[in-house]
């Protein structure tokens, strides 16, 4: 059965759930958010990622009520969200700290946003009950924060921000208090719920793999603004500038002068080296300086010439970082220039094809590499 | 053995200054009164051996708890003891939780400042701080020179020598007391807990009642206990501040004891107060350990 891909930014029809309109935000003299113009879709799980001090935590908090927007507007399904105080927003958040009552039970913890809003007793406790399957935390309904591990203090602060069935979840660096293998299983969690509730959400993060794995959506933010929004496939294979390649993922820069050749572009990156050849859908006048942006898994690593590639190189291996599956090679091409290539070691290591020192070519195809103006 | 040696050190301490000179009070409550130095008899004396020791414990008796329960004055000075304390308590609270909510809601920087401003009347004599209190309060005083000046009354107020003082000096003198505990609780608490709480559909007011107040109840209480106690045994402010009319167990023992140099009922009032003290310290204990549970 083929599924229909989630894309509704590319149907024109759509109506966006949360809208925002030239928006600034200010903080003294600080300018925390630039004239940001986006919009979100239901049923998205949308990431903004980037490095701290980005404004992506301000973007949120603006979104919960907790601050204000300076200049602009920030519509949820339609309605203008100024002066709509955090309690009165179909909106709730989770936060970094977890923030759960340390005096209030589990049970209680879930029930506390149910409590206020005045339902009677019955449906808050199938309620509540429906969070605790959700979040598989029915055996520690009666305990108390400080006694449950930190992972189950992440499901609780989850199971009770989706308590009042928003239709937008805010998640702050949810996983950031998790080692590494916990965040993994976690995100495979948070993304079967966000399927399961159908519940909007919009996640901060600096961690770009995470932000790769569960979004349908990724925002690449500095400075205030959004540098790009794309899917995640689209934000790692056509990165529209340096700053997004280089945050995403590893990349190798090369730098160079571009000049038209067919229905690609000859780019000249060091004197007296053969210029590479790409093809892209971005256009270049002649003798523009471009940047040359291309993955290390897309360059292969030889130790002769290769006959019929549209790039090849020669370097000298300085350094071999090994990370089991695969091999990260840096080489070092005769103008100085670092390239990292890497293999997959598909081989045991004591057969290993290269070492340090060897003199290696390095070679890739002509749609490879991405080429960036900026 | 060195663990032996390391909680015997506290022990002893509390044996040599707290048990010691409590048995030697339960000792004299249970004597009976004598023109002599001590004015009570009998004496122990070692020097007969074991029949001095047991003639000595056949003289002691429950004679003056009697005593106690037969003269009204007493118990109702225990009574009017623990109302003064538990009032006293309770302004305490209203005064002290606003300022410590304030402390902790000020600037980081401001926060030393602030603290430090609550402890300096320690740097004064307490003594030298209730008598300026009299000043303040007395008809001639500051406050009702103060007040006939700007014509809010047309003569001055009694307030001195009356409960009212009573009050006022207990408020101001156990407040740091008060404010010290919850300033700690208030500090500790996490502000994205307000926050959460708003996000859920509260309202400032109800976050507060909702999560600020029952995160600073260990504050709360320890605070009341802090005051309460040494309140409820309180002499010098009442006896400074208060009237012939304010009746304090602190004071009655006081008067037993130099004044009608009745050292063995006086002793009997001292240990009757000592009990009914045990239940606010044990609870005060519990609320302690409570809040280390709560916080490891």
């Amino acid at each position: 059965m083929a599924q229909t891909v989630f894309a509704p930014w590319d149907d024109p029809q759509a109506k966006p759930l949360i809208q925002f309109k030239n928006v600034t935000k200010r903080f003294g003299d600080f300018t925390a958010i630039e004239n940001l113009t986006q919009d979100i879709y239901e049923r998205e799980f949308f990431s903004l990622l980037g490095p701290s001090g980005c404004g992506k935590t301000t973007l949120m908090r603006m979104l919960a009520g907790f601050e204000n927007v300076t200049e602009g507007q920030i519509l949820i399904a339609g309605q203008d969200m100024a002066n709509v105080p955090p309690n009165k927003r179909a909106v709730n958040m989770m936060f970094q700290s977890y923030a759960l009552f340390p005096h209030l039970s589990v049970w209680e913890n879930i029930a506390f946003g149910l409590k206020r809003e005045g339902k009677p007793k019955a449906e808050i406790e199938a309620r509540v009950d429906e969070m605790l399957r959700l979040t598989r935390l029915v055996k520690f309904a009666k305990r108390k924060p400080h006694q449950i591990s930190g992972g189950q203090r992440q499901r609780v602060a989850l199971a009770r921000s989706l308590a009042k069935a928003p239709k937008l979840l805010l998640l702050d660096e949810p996983l950031g208090a998790l080692d590494k293998k916990l965040r993994q299983d976690t995100q495979f969690e948070l993304m079967d719920i966000q399927e399961k509730t159908g519940t909007t959400f919009v996640i901060v993060t600096h961690d770009q793999e995470e932000a790769m794995t569960v979004s349908s959506r990724v925002a690449v933010m500095d400075e205030g603004q959004i540098i790009q929004v794309a899917t995640p496939a689209q934000i790692y294979e056509a990165p529209n500038s340096v700053y997004v390649a280089d945050f995403i993922g590893d990349v190798n820069i090369i730098n160079g002068v571009a000049a038209v050749d067919g229905d690609g572009y000859r780019i000249t990156w060091a004197e007296g080296q053969a210029p590479f050849t790409a093809k892209t859908a971005n256009s270049f006048s002649e003798g523009q300086s471009c940047h040359l942006a291309i993955r290390p898994e897309k360059v292969a690593i030889s130790a002769e010439r290769p006959e019929d590639a549209a790039n090849s190189v020669e370097g000298q291996i300085i350094d071999i970082a090994y990370l089991g599956n695969i091999s990260t090679y840096h080489v070092k091409l005769a103008n100085g220039q670092m390239i990292k290539a890497q293999a997959a070691n598909t081989r045991r290591l004591s057969r290993r094809t290269f070492t340090w020192e060897d003199r290696v070519w390095l070679s890739w195809t002509d749609t490879a590499a991405v080429v960036l103006e900026r | 053995m060195r663990r032996f040696i390391l909680i015997a050190v506290p022990y002893l301490w509390l044996m040599a200054l707290f048990l010691v000179p409590f048995l030697i009070v339960l000792k004299i409550s249970l004597s009976d009164i004598a023109l002599s130095i001590p004015p009570y008899t009998p004496q122990l004396d070692l020097s007969e051996g074991w029949d001095g020791i047991k003639s000595f414990l056949s003289q002691l008796d429950f004679e003056n708890f009697t005593f106690l329960t037969q003269d009204p004055l007493y118990w109702r000075a225990y009574v009017s003891s623990l109302q003064i304390a538990l009032i006293s308590t309770v302004l305490t609270l209203l005064v002290g939780y606003p300022i410590a909510y304030a402390m902790a809601q000020a600037p980081d920087e401001w926060r030393p400042t602030l603290l430090l401003l609550v402890i300096l009347p320690f740097w004064t004599s307490f003594l030298i701080r209730v008598y300026s209190w009299i000043g303040i309060l007395s008809n001639e005083g500051f406050l009702n020179q103060f007040l006939l000046w700007t014509g809010i009354i047309s003569t001055p107020l009694t307030i001195l020598n009356t409960n009212t003082a009573v009050y006022i000096g207990i408020v101001y003198t156990y407040l740091p007391f008060m404010i010290l505990p919850i300033y700690s609780a208030l500090e500790k608490m996490d502000g994205s807990l307000l926050e959460a709480a708003e996000d859920l559909g509260c309202s400032r007011l109800s976050a507060f009642w909702l999560v600020t107040i029952p995160l600073s109840k260990a504050g709360i209480v320890a605070g009341c206990f802090l005051v309460f106690i040494p309140a409820l045994g309180e002499f010098v402010i009442p006896s400074l501040l208060g009237g012939s009319d304010t009746l304090m167990i602190g004071k009655v023992l006081w008067e037993e004891f130099f004044s009608n140099r009745d050292w063995p009922v006086a002793s009997a009032v001292a240990v009757i107060l000592l009990l009914i003290l045990v239940v606010p310290i044990v609870l005060f204990q519990r609320n302690e350990q409570k809040q280390r549970e709560v916080d490891q």
